[in-house]
């Protein structure tokens, strides 16, 4: 396999020729060498087409070197599975296999080479001075603030330093050549030992406060694909260069036609010729040197058209002394060819881009174009920054390049003359340092060669057709990617349009994944045209979002993907559950135990074994994700009435109540159990899923409403494992435990708690709770104890039966109480009186929401309130979330609803189905028969009160 | 003090977890890994400038530190009024927040502290807390502890930042800590909730594991 198309040996080039590397592309297999990208490596073989465009179906090719690519779009399947990358973009590696694309990329889990896989990391770091690439001005930027001592990171998007400097032949800096420049500022950064360089990497978001997100590819560590780094910066440096333009005419989207920039940089520094005859085409001065260059390497240039009437004569007799015809005052006007370009006509034009003359036909297999060059302004305006038209560089430019905290230069600031962006870089890398607190001087500047300050380029977006109207130009393409022509702008704005916002979403330019970065520009001069616009400035520009290029989802999760997609939470006995054959429920983060399936159980059977325990034996739950605040001061007991609905500041020491927490509105939003455990401190308990945002509540209340209290919280929640034992042989239970505890009825009644030391030595504190109806305690102790507890609790309950039971029986225990469940059986419309607690609300003290019960919404009869549902089959389970209709109702929509089951689960003590449900006016129905409609079939259900067993509470003491 | 059969039944949230940490270590000599359990933090509220606070002081032999996240200590043996616990080791106090310190001290001094910071007190405005089984502390340290830190962690946290004797409540990941350099080795302390120290460890193991590989 020889590379048709590359040159042998040519001096400066970037690439390794003693290494090949072997690649797959379309199916075909190919070489090429570490250096080369998969685009370069291609147009050495002879590679040029790539997918047909998206609607238009046309024959395209590579047109750029770049990621502002449009055309050259492939999928990769190995090394990684990546799809929709420009060619231009991908760093060849030996063992590359890929395909080009036509439209739309997709990737399929199935084809996920085993071994690559794409696991990201990230980094978050902050810095002194950031460089955002490492062209002329930012290297120049970057050696001048590294040497200061600060602490500066460059970003690189290519693979090596240097930027447009490597496509170069002649420059000379200092009295070295480019290339020796490049290496020498590179050895200063390396040395200074608070710089740190990141190539391959794209600044992909610039956000408020100079934060910046960085894309880097293949970081230094195997296995990871790609880093996300997230970067603090004190102070930026925007050096990111210049995108050169196309220029819009007839046909102008052939194979083989490249701009001239690009053409430059794979002769260069890929050192491939990537046509034998070409015709240059151009507005202004950079592209001679793609002519030059051309004929240096043995190419053959047919001609070197510039539209410009009166281009600066040393460079046309340097491409006529080099052999090659320069045609001024001309534009290519339409191309000839299939599947690559094989010719152009070229006419004159006048000042206007009016077609003068007669048409000349040129041969050529690659047309080079340089349309000028557009600063790339892209996170300079993600940050923010205003642009301005500058006539003489042709370009949008930076309105104000230089902030307190912020600096473009060098080409993307419109200064496109070497000395100018090295001096540039200079003076900005010492302004950075120092003002980031690391004073350095700006060096004296460099005396720089063989890179002469261009000429002033002629503004030329448009040749016109031809023949015919602007509005039948349907081969003028302004957006390659999109397949958008020059016919549909003029459409856009015979709609009316004349905002470049509204004519970019009209026609999608500039909306592919290159995000028109060759197009935007052209966009804007078309439109300006059909306008009638005299200067493209009048129109403005559209709005640069972040990311600046395509980022993959998989780079933004990083490591929070698979197991570690977010935090498992476990409680210390969680072992034991596994171990005993626990099914587990997420509630939040946490991982429950649900039920202990025996050998053979389904789940029914389990949970009805359990609560059969729970009621006529002993069984046991892990209760430690209960959230705990320990509430502390003085005003501790005037706090707590203003938090709760119910009264607490009477509460006795060694007691302990239940209470109802409302927001303002009046609804509720928490519910738990406080423990008083001396005058001034009180042990709050919260819902599993909100105990944080119990504690910001707290917190928020005292932080900004009652400053004056005295009275401090402390989440204690993992502080304390927590074990509850219920059932009718709880107390003999209990009492193995803790033989210290007298726990008679007496002696320790319900809702009291008592500290004490365990058989085992392990003080605890233990509290006489129910959630069950049963008699029941909970027994707390420091986490660490937690499986401890466990385990000694399973022993002393061991001749007893006890029964390890989870969340699903402990749900069907508290609902045949009708004790309701917050974030279950409410959803932050549900007053206390709505699930018929209206005892937890206190007459004669303030809390919050107490003034809500006033409103005539929250005072009104006919509200949802909670009530039992009996399904007349006993038999029958009603799904939760079933809605509820008063029968005979139709069920045409819109179909009045009474409301809808909140909870609902098979009982063993009932050996029924049973549930809770919120009913409009529901405590009058108690009696009457509600539908629940179930697709195919109604289920009819009495309604009854919430509460279904031991309504007296006589189970509460035991037997 | 504990009683030692007592102590036996503990059962610290990554005791199952040290042989892992320990074949990490041998995997990548740069950065070690490994759970410092059962440390006593004792969660202080107490208002500045208060004589209550002066009084806190004097008791533990040391000024709470005012600067936000910094941490104050107590050599190992310096006497002080709390003699019998330093002699013990050392006792150091983070800043949590401008009314917030966390007291930290060896094992098993839990409830003779919180008894003499409520002593302090003295029925004033102000709390003193037992936390110690609330989180559980793992020590990072190692040439390249900050490199894994800084995967998961939006603090600047290079040593013109932050360094020996700062502290500071963050996130590591997607778990709340808080993060404590001892050292410039550096040495660093990761207190987190027991109930996210599986989590955090999995996350870290798999951190350090890439952080081994790169070169």
């Amino acid at each position: 396999m020889i590379n048709t198309n590359r040159l042998s040996g040519a001096s400066g080039d970037r690439i390794d020729r003693t290494r090949i590397l072997r690649f797959t592309f379309d199916g075909t297999e190919y070489t090429g060498h570490p250096g080369d990208t998969l685009a370069s490596a291609l147009l050495a073989n002879g590679v040029l087409g790539y997918g047909p465009s998206i609607y238009a179906d046309r024959p395209r090719g590579v047109v750029s070197a770049g990621t502002e690519e449009p055309n050259a779009l492939v999928r990769l399947r190995a090394p990684q599975q990546a799809t929709m990358l420009p060619a231009t973009t991908v760093e060849l590696v030996d063992g590359l296999v890929a395909d080009s694309l036509s439209g739309i990329g997709r990737l399929d889990a199935s084809e996920r080479v085993p071994g690559a896989d794409t696991l990201c990391d990230k980094k978050y770091v902050h810095a002194d001075v950031v460089v955002i690439g490492a062209g002329p001005a930012g290297l120049a930027a970057a050696a001048v603030a590294a040497r200061s001592g600060a602490r500066v990171l460059v970003a690189e998007e290519r693979r090596e330093l240097g930027g447009a400097l490597l496509d170069a032949r002649a420059e000379q800096i200092d009295g070295a050549a480019a290339a020796d420049w490049i290496k020498q500022q590179g050895r200063q950064l390396l040395e200074a030992p608070e710089t740190r360089v990141l190539t391959s990497s794209t600044v992909v978001g610039y956000y408020d406060h100079n934060y910046l997100l960085i894309a880097q590819r293949n970081p230094d560590a195997s296995g990871i694909a790609q880093r996300l780094w997230h970067v603090r910066a004190k102070q930026v440096i925007i050096a990111t260069g210049a995108h050169e333009r196309p220029i819009v005419f007839a046909d102008n989207d052939r194979p083989g036609i490249m701009l001239a920039g690009a053409v430059r940089r794979y002769l260069n520094r890929f050192a491939v010729l990537p046509g034998r005859r070409a015709v240059v085409f151009t507005s202004s001065d950079s592209a001679y040197d793609t002519a030059l260059d051309l004929l240096a390497a043995g190419g053959e240039v047919s001609a070197l058209v510039d539209a410009r009437p009166e281009p600066p004569q040393v460079l046309v007799d340097s491409v006529r002394d080099a052999g090659a015809e320069v045609i001024t005052g001309s534009a290519v006007v339409g191309t000839h060819g299939a599947q690559r370009i094989t010719g152009v006509r070229v006419a004159p034009i006048d000042a206007d881009g009016a077609i003068t003359g007669a048409v000349r036909e040129l041969d050529c297999d690659l047309l080079a174009v340089g349309g000028g060059w557009s600063p790339v302004v892209h996170l300079y305006g993600q940050a923010g920054g205003q642009l301005r038209w500058d006539d003489c560089a042709a370009a949008f430019v930076p309105a104000e390049p230089v902030t307190a905290s912020r600096q473009v230069i060098g080409a993307a600031r419109g200064t496109f003359d070497l000395a100018g962006c090295v001096a540039q870089g200079q003076c900005a890398g010492a302004k950075a340092a120092t003002e980031a607190g690391y004073r350095v001087a700006a060096p004296a500047a460099p005396e720089v060669r063989g890179a002469p300050r261009p000429s002033r380029p002629r503004q030329l977006w448009l040749v016109p057709g031809e023949t015919a109207d602007p509005a039948d130009w349907t081969t003028h393409f302004v957006d390659l990617q999109r397949d958008a022509t020059v016919r549909d702008v003029w459409r856009a704005v015979g709609t009316g349009m004349v905002s470049v916002e509204h004519v970019k979403r009209y026609t999608t330019i500039s909306t592919g994944a290159d995000q028109g970065k060759t197009s935007g520009v052209n966009a804007i001069g078309v439109l300006a045209e059909a306008l009638g616009q005299a200067s493209i400035g009048d129109v403005g520009t559209t709005t640069f979002r972040p990311p600046y290029t395509p980022v993959t989802f998989s780079l933004l999760a990083g490591r929070d993907r698979a197991e570690l997609s977010d935090p498992v939470r476990t409680t210390p006995i969680h072992s034991w559950h596994v171990e005993h054959g626990a099914l587990f429920e997420n509630v939040g983060q946490w991982k429950r135990p649900w039920y202990y399936p025996l050998h053979g159980e389904d789940m029914e059977q389990a949970v009805l074994r359990e609560c059969r325990a729970a009621r006529t034996g002993v069984a046991m739950q892990d209760a430690s994700t209960l959230g705990k605040i320990e509430i502390v001061g003085p005003d501790a007991p005037e706090f707590l009435n203003r938090i709760y609905t119910n009264g607490f500041a009477k509460l006795a020491v060694g007691s302990a109540r239940y209470g109802l927490q409302c927001k303002a509105d009046g609804m509720v939003f928490d519910d738990g159990v406080s423990l008083r455990l001396a005058e001034d401190r009180y042990l709050m308990t919260t819902t599993t899923g909100n105990a944080a945002a119990v504690l910001d509540w707290l917190e928020e209340w005292l932080q900004t409403e009652w400053p004056d209290l005295a009275v401090h919280c402390t989440s204690v929640t993992e502080q304390w494992s927590t074990v509850a034992v219920v059932g009718p042989d709880s107390r003999d239970v209990i009492a193995r435990l803790a033989p210290d505890l007298d726990v008679s009825a007496a002696a320790f009644p319900f809702m009291a708690h008592r500290e004490t030391t365990l058989a085992s030595g392990i003080p605890a504190r233990i509290c006489r709770i129910s959630f069950s109806g049963e008699l029941a305690f909970e027994v707390n102790v420091a986490s660490w104890f937690g499986l401890a507890l466990w385990e000694q609790v399973y022993a002393a309950g061991a001749d007893y039966g006890i029964t390890p039971y989870g969340t699903e029986t402990m749900h069907v225990l508290r609902a045949e109480k009708g004790f309701p469940i917050v974030g279950q059986d409410t959803d932050g419309t549900v007053t206390p009186d709505d699930l018929g607690m209206g005892w937890a609300i206190a007459k004669h003290k303030d809390f919050i929401g107490k003034r809500s019960f006033a409103r005539p919404d929250t005072a009104r009869t006919n509200r949802k309130q909670l009530v039992g549902l009996l399904p007349l089959d006993p038999d029958e389970v009603l799904p939760e979330g079933a809605a509820l209709v008063e029968p005979p109702v139709q069920l045409n929509p819109p179909v009045p609803m009474l409301g809808h089951v909140t909870s609902s689960y098979r009982s063993a003590v009932l050996d029924r189905g049973f549930a809770l449900a919120l009913i409009e006016s529901g405590r009058a129905r108690i009696g009457e028969v509600v539908h629940a409609p179930l697709g195919e079939r109604t289920v009819p259900a009495r309604v009854t009160k919430p509460v279904f067993y031991d309504e007296e509470g006589n189970r509460r003491d035991g037997r | 003090m504990m009683v030692a059969e007592t102590a036996a039944l503990r059962r610290s949230p990554l005791a199952h977890r040290e042989a892992e940490f320990a074949e990490l270590g041998q995997l990548v000599p740069r950065v070690s890994l490994r759970e410092e359990p059962f440390l006593t933090q004792v969660n202080l509220r107490v208002h500045p400038g208060s004589p209550a606070l002066a009084r806190i002081e004097r008791e533990l032999g040391l000024t709470l530190p005012g600067r936000p996240n910094t941490v104050a200590r107590v050599a190992d043996g310096s006497s002080t009024a709390l003699g019998s616990l330093t002699a013990l080791g050392s006792l150091t106090a983070l800043w949590l927040g401008p009314d917030e310190w966390l007291i930290v001290a060896p094992d098993g001094l839990a409830a003779e502290l919180t008894e003499r910071l409520a002593a302090a007190l003295d029925g004033s405005l102000g709390s003193a807390v037992d936390v110690s089984a609330n989180r559980t502390t793992l020590l990072l340290a190692g040439a390249s502890a900050r490199a894994v830190l800084e995967s998961g962690c939006a603090v600047d946290l290079h040593p013109r930042a932050f360094g020996s004797g700062d502290c500071v409540q963050t996130m590591l990941a997607r778990a709340q800590v808080v993060l404590w350099q001892l050292d410039d080795r550096p040495s660093y302390r990761i207190l987190v909730r027991g109930s996210f120290a599986d989590y955090l460890a999995d996350w870290l193991s798999a951190t350090i594991r890439t952080e081994g590989k790169s070169r």
